[in-house]
């Protein structure tokens, strides 16, 4: 679909003119009616957020208790029973620095594959940018991750662990983060339209992935001549990235880190394609 | 032709949608339509890779389905556009396309002016949010902007009649008053063309009353309006335009009443009468099938004329399925301006509280002469069994008459030419004396009335 946007002089109200034909292009997206339609991505999260701790007895308190006892189950089953090496931090501070993370990736890949189809109702009803759906689902759960993170600030002060000015980093890291969940959703949440096979599925990717990246144990720990396959993992990059800046643990290697960047715009812009060429049959199919 | 006189512009608009396998016993286009898209949901290939891939022997029985196919037409600011058709018409594809909702396969819409569509009332509605919460979110959903929600707010409340709830979760809501939360929010979208789906349905009847209203003020400030419906004298009412869809196609484009007529003609036969010959066809329930509807004179006439002084009859035909039923019939007559001016159950002694063997019945209610006044009517049926009271069915708008009045001074009307007003025009027994002195008045003074 097409639509040329052009703002007219005269009348009080912006007038648009509107082209509507069978689309061409690969990436011809429209950039303005996403901006035009930027209070719809705000409210999505809005809803999302509220609706989320709503007649619920503790509330948002469920934000800082779910990482906090997987913590405590991370440390006595690996660092306790397992003894998996930590590189000599204490081990629930080096599981819970890549915990928050990834418990945000988690959350942003789960909700973000869902939000088309949980929104079957308005998508067939109702006409929309509908790249707001996972963008806004990518966002929403920083909220939760940005509450949580009081909690790792706390147990560092705890530990008696210093902040030093690579905590200013940290905020590029969570980008990255964010970017693998956008770049992975765009393509589950339109896949998810019409196999909902995907929507089972996230649940054991997201299971396996964690294994895969460095949260129970360091990247010290995955032999040398692998890891440049390992750097194929972006959230390897940022879990790394995190212990650098806040534990000052060796820097991630730049090699993978810009290895990790350019797959994941690949990733990105792909999944761009592919969600624009599903999104022409969402609503005949959902 | 300058673009600022059209504001809508449609151009050989077509819309495909892939059919799977096809079957043999499909009765309706809908159940086509809905094997066609579950075929849809298991298959790789959607469109445009037409039946290569397909799995093996199936591919060769892919086929599509026009849903919409080369229609053209344009219209102006501030028009009022009635679409109409038969279910699976493309209608509901046209909407879509208007709206955006889905891309067509071909052709090209140009919209000049903010667009709006409401093909649904309350859409995104979520139930563990508050009324107040909910307008933002639908109004935003909708595509209205925040500080332009904030401004309508207490008007768009009042309208829904909801003032006092409107910070209780919409899950404690009736279903009512949901639903005229919803038309609120909707209504008071500010765009050039609005596309309205059958949405006026909502609601009690004085609720009704209100959006249809609503819709007419819409419409006076000079707006764009499609309007969907199955309901011909909202149609009429409502709009100046009509566009009929058969099959996919545009079939008449005209003044809403021309195409209104059309499209009963085309529909049923005649105007007044209609039969369902192919059973799968038929509207019906469990119990009992509806076979033909008409209107006809005392010596069985099937017209769409009657003249004012004689009586009509109104039929219906049914098959009673099942035996062990009590049956209850009715009849409603509605006008153009989508006032019912009577619904009838059937009152016939003979099988009043009886029940009927299975069987072809016919039931005619016979509307004395003199009765109706001037205008087209259109019926509706409907069929209950009692005891629990079970719908049948219910087909509106089935057959349509018109009752003329020849003028010939022996009406109701007189000798006067010009318009009466009223849905009734009884032969009233007046009576009218010359001077006070010989008022005869009447034993039954308003005193003895209390």
């Amino acid at each position: 679909m097409e639509s040329n946007a052009q703002a007219e002089a005269g009348g009080s109200l912006p007038r648009r003119k509107l082209i509507i034909q069978k689309r061409g292009g690969l990436l011809d997206i429209d950039w303005s009616a996403l901006w035009e339609y930027r209070e719809l991505g705000y409210i999505l999260i809005w809803r999302d957020v509220t609706v989320r701790y709503k007649q619920t007895a503790i509330g948002v308190a469920w934000v800082i208790l779910q990482p906090l006892i997987t913590m405590l189950i991370f440390t006595a089953i690996f660092g306790m029973l397992a003894k998996v090496p930590s590189d000599g931090v204490w081990y629930p501070v080096f599981s819970l620095t890549a915990l928050l993370p990834w418990t945000y990736f988690a959350q942003a890949v789960t909700r973000a594959g869902e939000s088309v189809v949980a929104n079957a109702k308005i998508v067939s009803k109702i006409y929309f940018p509908r790249l707001w759906l996972p963008l806004s689902m990518v966002v929403s759960p920083l909220i939760d991750f940005a509450l949580s993170m009081v909690l790792l600030f706390g147990l560092l002060l705890y530990a008696g662990i210093p902040l030093s000015w690579k905590v200013v980093t940290l905020p590029a890291f969570i980008l990255l983060a964010m970017l693998t969940a956008l770049g992975l959703s765009l393509f589950t949440s339109a896949m998810n339209v019409k196999y909902r096979d995907v929507g089972h599925a996230i649940p054991f990717v997201i299971q396996i992935w964690m294994y895969l990246s460095p949260i129970v144990y360091p990247v010290s720990l995955v032999p040398e001549h692998w890891r440049w396959l390992y750097g194929l993992n972006p959230m390897a990059g940022v879990i790394e990235g995190f212990r650098w800046a806040l534990l000052g643990r060796t820097a991630p290697d730049p090699v993978v880190m810009a290895e990790s960047v350019i797959v994941l715009l690949l990733v990105v812009i792909s999944g761009l394609v592919y969600f624009r060429k599903m999104e022409r049959q969402f609503a005949d199919i959902i | 032709m300058k673009m600022s006189d059209i504001a809508v512009s449609v151009r050989g608009l077509s819309k495909r949608y892939r059919l799977g396998a096809r079957q043999k016993d499909h009765g309706t286009l809908r159940d086509q339509l809905m094997s066609g898209l579950k075929s849809l949901w298991n298959r790789n290939d959607y469109e445009g890779s037409a039946g290569l891939k397909g799995s093996g022997g199936l591919a060769g029985d892919a086929d599509f389905f026009w849903a919409l196919q080369d229609v053209s037409f344009e219209v102006k600011p501030g028009e009022t556009v009635g679409i109409i058709g038969r279910n699976g018409a493309g209608k509901s594809t046209l909407l879509k396309l208007l709206s955006r909702i889905t891309e067509p396969t071909d052709g090209r819409i140009e919209l000049d002016g903010r667009v709006s569509a409401l093909l649904e009332v309350g859409t995104g509605f979520h139930s563990e949010l508050t009324g107040r919460e909910n307008v933002y979110l639908n109004g935003t959903i909708l595509g209205m902007k925040r500080v332009e929600i904030t401004r309508k707010f207490d008007e768009i409340v009042a309208f829904a009649e909801i003032e006092q709830f409107i910070d209780t979760p919409v899950k404690r809501y009736s279903s009512g008053m949901a639903m005229r939360l919803g038309f609120a929010v909707a209504a008071h979208l500010e765009s050039e063309i609005l596309i309205v789906d059958e949405v006026l349905a909502v609601g009690d009847a004085a609720f009704q009353k209100k959006c249809l209203g609503k819709m007419e003020g819409v419409a006076k400030e000079g707006r764009t309006i499609f309007f969907v419906s199955h309901n011909m004298p909202a149609v009429t009412r409502l709009c100046a335009r009509g566009i009929l869809l058969e099959e996919g196609k545009l079939c008449r484009d005209g003044s809403a009443h021309e195409v209104v007529n059309a499209y009963l003609h085309s529909e049923l036969g005649t105007m007044s009468s209609r039969e369902w010959l192919d059973p799968l066809k038929a509207p019906r329930g469990e119990a009992a099938m509806l076979r033909a509807v008409r209107v006809r004179t005392k010596d069985g006439q099937c017209t769409e004329k009657f003249d004012i002084r004689n009586s009509i009859g109104l039929e219906m035909e049914y098959d009673v399925l099942k035996p062990g039923y009590k049956l209850m019939p009715s009849i409603m007559l509605w006008n153009e301006e989508g006032v019912c001016l009577l619904d009838t159950p059937e009152y016939d002694p003979v099988w009043r509280g009886r029940v009927r063997p299975p069987g072809r019945y016919r039931s005619t209610a016979w509307i004395p002469g003199n009765f109706l006044a001037e205008g087209t009517m259109f019926l509706s049926v409907a069929l209950e069994t009692l005891d629990p009271l079970v719908m049948q069915f219910y087909e509106r708008q089935v057959v349509a008459f018109s009752v003329i009045d020849t003028c010939e001074g022996d009406s109701a009307r007189g000798d006067f030419a010009g318009k009466l007003r009223g849905v009734v025009r009884p032969l009233l027994e007046w009576n009218t004396v010359l001077g006070s002195a010989n008022i005869q008045t009447n034993p039954i003074s308003t005193d003895a009335c209390e």
